[in-house]
């Protein structure tokens, strides 16, 4: 008699050799300038349902450059555990060989050099054949879209998110759940999902004033695939109007609600489920903890934080599955479901190389059709930059650099806070800076560069505040974003303290000198989530800044001491 | 039938009376627990205390107690300068002992909620609420 847990873990070492399998083929083929889109697209079909995951894709309907995170820290119980793991560590652990193509896709280093072999990733165009393919195998295969979807570029705000819900209609979705979708406001959220053809999913989506499930959202929904009965449930972001401007939203609550997950399995089951999957923006720390807390889900699809894992993570008898962001990548996990519960599966993290994977002809068009009425715009040359411009990483990247310095100059600030959002292609250096790449990393509902003072002691509680939502040590306690670029100012962080010592040696870097509580200093940002923030769009400051430099320099940060890690 | 809470509240049939404690400010959370509690043992199970773990609008947080066979729940807020929230007593006739309401909370704290069980024992839960000033999700 084998038990369930046995056929998961053998499955799982199968799914191991499998995925590493995978990946070491296509790295020694791509030595051998042999990458193809038949070897991309490899699976041997198991069990009877495929499961196909994409999430976080941020508006990028076009192939871009992705730099993956150099410093990626985990606290508490996920101190080094994946997705915490990156660069030539991440390789090891996965028995990926230098300069593959997996490096390239999944890690930090030689970004640029790799980059120019390898070629953008992603396009929607790409994922299109990637989807066609899988159904041409598993016809009745779902697919289910974490989020932030509705988000992240020039013409996804010039359209309020049209042209992402034009194309991810092509794609033909079944189930969806939410965040950065929230930002174009109740009303528009309210007009598109009203007019999906697929399912608006989120459990935890509230009513704000009754405190119960909202109308407009179902919890999950029921799918017959391959004889099984699937429940999908949705878990939309939890702290949208935390982290967001909840002004935008107002009619809506969310939070994580596990006790609310746990009665939603527990309804499903006794509906007949026998798969139960999770369509989660929860974040992967978030995602792992829940997986132990509620029992009952089979599968969680896990987006929000932008981790791509080769593997699925193992937690009980649940698999996690992270399929990373901007449209590098697409999960497929295929399932064996007997006698009503999990018996096994096979995963495959499908890389979107964009010069390797030939676009749909149809999907191509309709991306097309989108950026047809904008394309001056966003081809427009602003400058050049002679480094390397990214964004992910905990503390800061050359982006967000670029941008503070912007916002120290064309503000004339002191000080510039930039949010740590995790979404934002990467520049080459040498490449044109474009219109479009200053909206990838910028774009937004409420861009106002505002300009104001700040005492020295509130400046020390917000930093204290942003840094408590990436590293307290419960993951029920994070937001999912990385820590809040700062310019004009170093500072000290110790990662292992609690809230309120974490951030010392706060430095003005032009003079060198301690930062004064009591003092008022001019500080500059973006992206607050205060109404009637006032400024002009950070995107004009930026490109102000672009156009007057000619070609920007990026030089190393150092201003930040990170202790503890 | 299957009643959601808006349609009960609607209906008007909360059968459960909720008293405010008038207990002076200077009343610790322990001695307010020990006066609840009358110095007894608690236990982890028997309570159920459902918060968000981080707040959307510290103004107002919606929170909800339920305990099986309990005569009364009283909820602290052990960071508020006034800790008392409120004390739930159940009469015979109650068709369940939970409620929930919604409270304000001044900063980051532990809410703890006491049960006084059927039998006389007394139950205790407790969750950390964070109310931040709020920032940048990615």
């Amino acid at each position: 008699m084998i038990s369930r847990r046995d056929f998961l873990q053998v499955s799982m070492a199968a799914s191991a050799l499998y995925g590493a399998s995978g990946f070491g083929q296509w790295s020694r083929l791509a030595a051998q300038q042999a990458l193809t889109q038949d070897q991309l697209l490899q699976f041997d079909d198991f069990g009877n349902v495929s499961l196909i995951h994409v999430t976080d894709i941020h508006a990028q309907l076009k192939p871009v450059y992705f730099r993956e995170p150099e410093i990626n820290f985990g606290v508490g119980e996920n101190k080094g555990d994946v997705p915490h793991i990156t660069g030539a560590d991440f390789r090891r652990l996965y028995g990926i060989e230098d300069n593959s193509p997996s490096h390239y896709a999944l890690t930090y280093d030689d970004f640029t050099a790799l980059a120019k072999g390898y070629g953008r990733m992603g396009g929607l165009d790409r994922v299109a054949t990637v989807i066609n393919s899988i159904r041409a195998a598993r016809p009745d295969a779902l697919l289910l879209d974490g989020g932030d979807t509705w988000h992240g570029s020039y013409t996804c705000h010039h359209t309020a998110g049209q042209d992402m819900v034009n194309v991810m209609n092509a794609l033909k979705p079944d189930a969806m759940t939410f965040h950065w979708e929230f930002t174009l406001g109740q009303e528009r959220v309210r007009e598109i999902v009203g007019g999906l053809p697929f399912a608006a999913l989120g459990q935890n989506i509230f009513d704000a004033e009754w405190d119960e499930p909202a109308e407009d959202f179902a919890p999950y929904k029921f799918f017959e695939r391959g004889g099984v009965k699937i429940a999908v449930i949705g878990q939309a972001f939890p702290y949208m109007p935390i982290a967001n401007p909840g002004w935008m939203f107002p009619d809506y609550s969310f939070g994580i609600r596990d006790e609310h997950m746990q009665t939603m399995v527990d309804e499903v089951r006794g509906q007949g489920a026998e798969l139960v999957v999770c369509l989660s923006h929860n974040g992967f720390d978030v995602d792992k903890k829940m997986a132990g807390v509620v029992t009952g889900i089979d599968v969680i699809l896990s987006g929000h934080t932008h981790d791509a894992l080769p593997e699925p993570v193992l937690v009980g008898e649940t698999i996690v599955v992270a399929s990373g962001s901007n449209g590098k990548f697409v999960s497929r996990v295929d399932l064996d479901v007997r006698d009503g519960r999990m018996m096994g599966f096979r995963h495959k993290l499908i890389p979107i190389f964009s010069d390797v994977i030939a676009p749909d002809r149809q999907v191509a068009a309709v991306i097309e059709e989108q950026r047809a009425p904008y394309i001056e715009q966003l081809s427009e040359v602003i400058g050049q930059s002679d480094g390397l411009l990214f964004r992910r990483g905990n503390f800061n990247g050359t982006w967000d650099d670029l941008i503070c310095n912007a916002l120290l100059s064309e503000r004339e600030a002191e000080i510039a806070l930039s949010p740590g959002v995790r979404w934002g292609p990467s520049v080459l250096p040498g490449q044109a800076i474009t219109r479009e790449d200053i909206w990838n990393v910028t774009s937004m509902s409420y861009p106002e560069a505002y300009r104001t003072e700040m005492t020295g002691e509130f400046l020390h509680v917000v930093m204290e505040d942003v840094a408590d939502n990436i590293f307290n040590p419960d993951p029920y306690y994070q937001q999912g974003g990385d820590m809040v670029r700062v310019g004009g100012m170093g500072y000290r962080i110790d990662i292992t303290k609690p809230q309120g010592e974490r951030i010392s040696e706060m430095t003005l870097l032009s003079t060198g000198e301690p930062i004064d509580p009591s003092r008022n200093y001019v500080v500059a940002g973006w992206a607050s989530v205060n109404e009637g923030t006032e400024g002009p769009p950070i995107w004009d400051v930026v490109e102000r800044h672009i156009r007057s430099a000619g070609t920007v320099t990026v030089t190393p940060n150092t201003s930040v001491e990170v202790v503890g890690a | 039938m299957n009643l959601t809470r808006r349609e009960t509240l609607a209906a008007g049939g909360a059968a459960l009376l909720a008293t405010v404690l008038p207990m002076p400010s200077f009343a610790s959370v322990e001695d307010l627990v020990a006066e609840f509690t009358g110095g007894a043992e608690m236990k982890s199970e028997g309570l159920e205390l459902i918060a968000p773990e981080i707040a959307e609008n510290g103004n107002t947080v919606p929170i909800e107690v339920s305990a099986p066979g309990a005569t009364s729940i009283m909820v602290l807020a052990t960071g508020n300068p006034t800790p008392p929230v409120a004390t739930f007593n159940f009469g015979p006739l109650a068709a369940d002992q939970a409620a929930s309401t919604r409270i304000r909370l001044a900063k980051t704290q532990e809410v703890v909620a006491i049960a006084k069980l059927g039998d006389g024992s007394f139950a205790r839960a407790a969750q950390t609420v964070k109310v931040t000033i709020g920032g940048c999700g990615g």
